[in-house]
């Protein structure tokens, strides 16, 4: 009996839930179990966000992590997968504390990604929403995939030449 | 996601191989068509033009719907299910990064007990 109360009260059994809202809209969300204060901290202080943004379980090593959380202030993540290096980086619109962080992601080659997070504290807890806004629905579907979009371009480009080539048989 | 890639890859090109799936491909390209318009088209029985666009059907190249009794074929990816994989490697991302913000977040809680005991 205690060690089923025990497995009922980890954090696993808090729920990520992700819904594509639209073509260029996708929605995440979480209870943190703790107040949004603290919670906004960790979105907010360098120090702590680097800590938890790149899980550890991907592969990827974050080099810097600078922050300058205000409204019109920067952000610059680099991270090292393999051989390469990656930068996502981008600006502040809007900084509200503990209830509402809005910030553009500027890497693409597709326009800007708008995401917009809301802390809502409700008996201790908070409610996490991180909301994408992409430009375009191409930008979405090369989102996060890695090679996928990649690896369907080479096909489609394959399918064109193979077409050709059987087209002029 | 590298490995359910590199299988798609697979049975693209076995799919691919083949010169009559490459010209049903190419036929789907220009105009959806029933599995019997492309059968005729390529002088082939059912059962034959059936076999060809399961092929490619599994390889993801092709999906099909039937409405009554025919069977229409596009040329196109399993778009429901791509995006299901994709939407699945997306929330896996997030619900490992919110399970490390737990941990810091928790971090936090203690701190601040402790300040105040």
């Amino acid at each position: 009996m205690d060690v089923r109360r025990e497995s009922e009260a980890t954090p696993t059994k808090n729920r990520t839930g992700v819904e594509r809202k639209s073509e260029l809209e996708l929605v995440v969300t979480r209870t943190v179990n703790a107040p949004a204060r603290l919670v906004f901290e960790a979105w907010t202080r360098a120090e702590l966000f680097r800590r938890w943004w790149v899980p550890k379980s991907y592969g990827l090593t974050l080099l810097s992590c600078e922050m300058d959380v205000r409204v019109g202030g920067q952000y610059r993540l680099v991270f090292r997968h393999e051989d390469s290096t990656m930068e996502f980086f981008g600006t502040y619109l809007e900084v509200t504390p503990h209830s509402r962080l809005v910030w553009t992601n500027e890497e693409g080659d597709n326009g800007k990604t708008i995401t917009t997070v809301t802390f809502e504290e409700n008996d201790g807890k908070t409610l996490l929403v991180v909301h994408d806004l992409y430009p375009s629905k191409e930008a979405l579907d090369s989102g996060s995939t890695g090679g996928m979009p990649e690896a369907l371009d080479q096909l489609d480009e394959l399918l064109v030449s193979l077409g050709s080539s059987s087209a002029t048989k | 996601m590298v490995q359910y890639s590199q299988s798609r890859f697979d049975a693209s090109f076995g799919a691919l191989s083949d010169a009559t799936r490459r010209g049903v491909l190419e036929q789907l390209g220009r105009a959806d068509a029933s599995i019997t318009d492309l059968a005729k088209k390529f002088h082939m029985t059912l059962t034959g033009m059936k076999k060809h666009v399961g092929v490619l059907e599994q390889a993801g190249l092709v999906t099909t719907e039937k409405v009554g009794r025919v069977r229409t074929c596009k040329f196109g990816l399993r778009g429901l299910e791509e995006e299901a994989a994709w939407i699945e490697g997306y929330r896996q991302l997030w619900a490992a990064r919110f399970d490390e913000l737990d941990i810091v977040v928790e971090e936090l809680k203690r701190k601040e007990k402790a300040k105040w005991t």
